[in-house]
């Protein structure tokens, strides 16, 4: 079987038409049981299949491509689900490129969060980390100009965030209950969203500003009972965001920052997420990188209360190290630490992978989740600790 | 050029003025300067080294000059990566490429094997004066970043290629030294000394085969932070192109310290394909295949 998957590539169905992906087989390990009921145990294996079709023609000038997700989860059924992560026409001219149908965008320049990264929805169940989007319907326009580039997005549509459910862990005592949202907007899921964002490279620096108009994808999640059941109910107001992120590339030092300005009906509020990368290339007189990441988070709400929405990155430290061997295999050994400065609790990452043959990538997490005070976020993980492998075929 | 006008202190000052002359000729074969004798005169000395720094400039600069005005190119690179058990991987790169009078030459790379990093682009503004602008497009997350260029020494893919070995060569990025001259597979060339400027070179040298006909490079011996040699680098099969520019369709590079060695085979090349700056953005980067 190996043999037969090395031999595969892109391969054309019909001229102008790629085929790749990605299969993969995940088995998350939980070290203790859950704390509330009903939630899985131990183990939770996922399948998940992520195939990619491009087709282009007028010489590269217009393109489509078709990219659908699904992953089947053993034990969350809320965690077994399906999307179209990509299904867009692109049409490049000149200086400017038009694009069509559902995509994603990402705007950001910091590691452990991403602020300013608000076009398309969270998906919430397929990790912690955020960095999973679910596709989101635009119409955009980009303009190349020597004063920078110019995105304006028209977002007809809303998805709403993806949560893990009875069964799954890495979640509070209640339950988010999908099928009950409450919006602001009387056009709910069908709200036409806006944005336009400025971006430009100026010597060392990057950056960026923009303005969005729109559904808040972040849900205002509150206690809730249907009929027997409590649950978590989410509602989404409207709201407008003003972004920021800046980079400066400064010898072996990337310095980062992020901030939004956020309005809605209920309250105002900025957040700032800043820090730096420094790489050491070449340690020890090996070939291999060492990197260090710091970045820090700051939101004006801080932690909320009962009365008021807070953030959990309020006032909060990370710190990261990579690993890079740069060796045929492209070995990487990743750890991350966070800490919320008013609490005791921490949270660590350690993540080894490696390539095997032409098209196997193995990758090995650890992720404790440390807490002891009742009065925190984190106090409703302490016994999610988990172990990740994830084996991926990319074809 | 008039010699006769040359007021010289001494003989050795006038062999390297007649010497240097000829060099930019470009067409007489070049003799040897007896160094022994030369090394023997104390001013004699000074007049020498600074002449084989010119020298070795003047070679460079030549190398360099008869490959101007190839406009835009683009090719398709197949590496392929043996370690000491003789095991292989490939890696496949596409690269376009822009030229640029009055500044370094734009490059957008992407990546098309191993699979896992498929649809990886990377783009890089080189600049003749300070660091180049780097920027990494990882498909997965969409994600544009920019990077550090200062990562001269590391390797390229996991492979015996730098991502200084991968730059263009720039005349002013050297100090150069003329070593004399020498036959390297049936060609007479000139061995030249190329002293990297930047001080994040994994290289104390490099030394250079470039032969006098063509002042193509033939091969190259890469000298490494303590000067003992670390790689030889052979450019194979020179084809050339729209009648002018010579493009080595094989290069092979064997590192003597750990036993590794990366050949690129270089395939598809097309020159003057219309590429413009507008091919070389930020956009671009994120939606090129």
């Amino acid at each position: 079987m190996a043999a037969a998957c090395l031999s595969l590539s892109p391969f054309s169905v019909a001229a102008g038409l790629e085929v790749s992906g990605k299969v993969a087989i995940d088995e998350r390990y939980f070290f203790e049981a859950g704390q509330y009921v009903n939630q899985l145990e131990h183990s939770q294996t996922s399948l998940l299949l992520e195939p990619e079709f491009y087709w282009d023609w007028h010489d590269g000038a217009s393109s489509l491509t078709f990219k659908p997700f699904y992953r089947y989860d053993s034990a969350d059924d809320e965690r077994s689900h399906g999307d179209i992560r990509e299904l867009s026409y692109l049409y490049a001219g000149d200086d400017w490129e038009l694009r069509a149908g559902i995509s994603k965008v990402f705007w950001g320049v910091t590691e452990f969060q991403h602020l300013v990264d608000v076009i398309n929805q969270i998906d919430g169940v397929e990790g912690a980390d955020g960095e999973d989007k679910l596709g989101q319907q635009m119409l955009s326009l980009s303009l190349v100009r020597d004063w920078g580039i110019v995105d304006l997005y028209l977002l007809p549509g809303f998805r709403e965030r993806s949560f893990a459910g009875e069964q799954g862990r890495l979640r509070g005592a209640l339950v988010v209950d999908t099928d009950n949202l409450r919006f602001e907007s009387a056009a709910r899921e069908q709200h036409v969203d806006l944005a336009v964002r400025w971006s430009h490279s100026l010597g060392a620096f990057d950056l960026g500003g923009y303005w969005f108009r729109g559904t808040n994808r972040e849900p205002l999640l509150t206690p809730t009972q249907v009929g027997g059941e409590r649950g978590l109910e989410q509602y989404y107001s409207q709201m407008d965001q003003l972004g920021l992120d800046l980079q400066a590339t400064l010898g072996d030092w990337l310095w980062k920052l992020e901030a939004i300005h956020r309005a809605t009906r209920a309250d105002n509020f900025a957040a700032i997420q800043a820090g730096f990368e420094y790489t050491y290339v070449g340690v020890f007189d090996s070939s291999a990188d060492l990197g260090f990441l710091m970045e820090y988070s700051w939101d004006s709400r801080g932690e909320g209360d009962a009365k008021n929405q807070g953030s959990s990155f309020q006032n909060d430290l990370f710190l990261g190290g990579r690993l890079a061997l740069n060796d045929a295999q492209s070995s990487e050994l990743l750890m991350g630490l966070g800490a919320d400065l008013e609490h005791s609790g921490f949270t660590f990452l350690i993540e080894a992978s490696r390539r095997f043959g032409e098209s196997f990538k193995a990758t090995l997490d650890i992720n404790l989740l440390q807490s002891a005070d009742p009065a925190e976020p984190l106090f409703a993980l302490k016994e999610d600790d988990l172990l990740t492998l994830s084996l991926e075929w990319y074809f | 050029m008039n010699l006769l006008a040359l007021k010289p202190h001494n003989i050795a000052a006038t062999l390297a003025a007649i010497s240097l002359a000829l060099m930019t000729q470009a067409s007489i074969a070049q003799t040897p300067i007896d160094q022994t004798t030369m090394a023997k005169s104390a001013t004699a000395k000074t007049a020498v080294a600074v002449t084989a720094q010119q020298q070795g400039l003047a070679i460079s600069k030549e190398n360099k000059r008869r490959d101007l005005g190839w406009g835009d190119s683009t090719a398709d690179m197949l590496m392929l990566l043996k370690n000491q058990q003789g095991q292989q991987s490939t890696r496949e790169i596409k690269i376009k490429s822009l030229e640029n009078e009055h500044d370094g030459d734009k490059s957008l790379s992407i990546f098309n094997k191993p699979r896992d990093v498929k649809g990886t682009t990377f783009l890089s503004f080189s600049h003749t004066t300070g660091p180049d602008d780097q920027w990494l497009y990882l498909p997965a997350l969409k994600r544009v970043k920019r990077i550090s260029s200062k990562n001269k020494s590391g390797p390229f893919m996991g492979s015996e290629f730098s991502f200084e070995d991968f730059g263009s060569f720039e005349v002013a990025k050297y100090t150069y030294h003329y070593l004399g001259d020498d036959q390297l597979r049936g060609m007479d060339s000139f061995v030249v000394e190329q002293f990297p400027v930047d001080e994040n070179s994994g290289y104390t040298r490099r030394v250079v085969w470039i032969d006098k006909q063509d002042y193509l490079i033939h091969k190259v011996e890469f000298y490494d932070r303590k000067n003992s040699l670390l790689k030889t680098l052979s450019y194979l099969d020179y084809q050339q192109y729209l009648g002018k520019f010579w493009r080595a369709q094989t290069m092979s590079m064997v590192n003597h310290q750990n036993g590794k060695s990366t050949e690129l085979q270089w395939k598809n090349y097309a020159f003057n394909t219309g590429l413009k700056d507008s091919d070389f953005n930020r956009n671009s980067l994120k939606r090129v295949r």
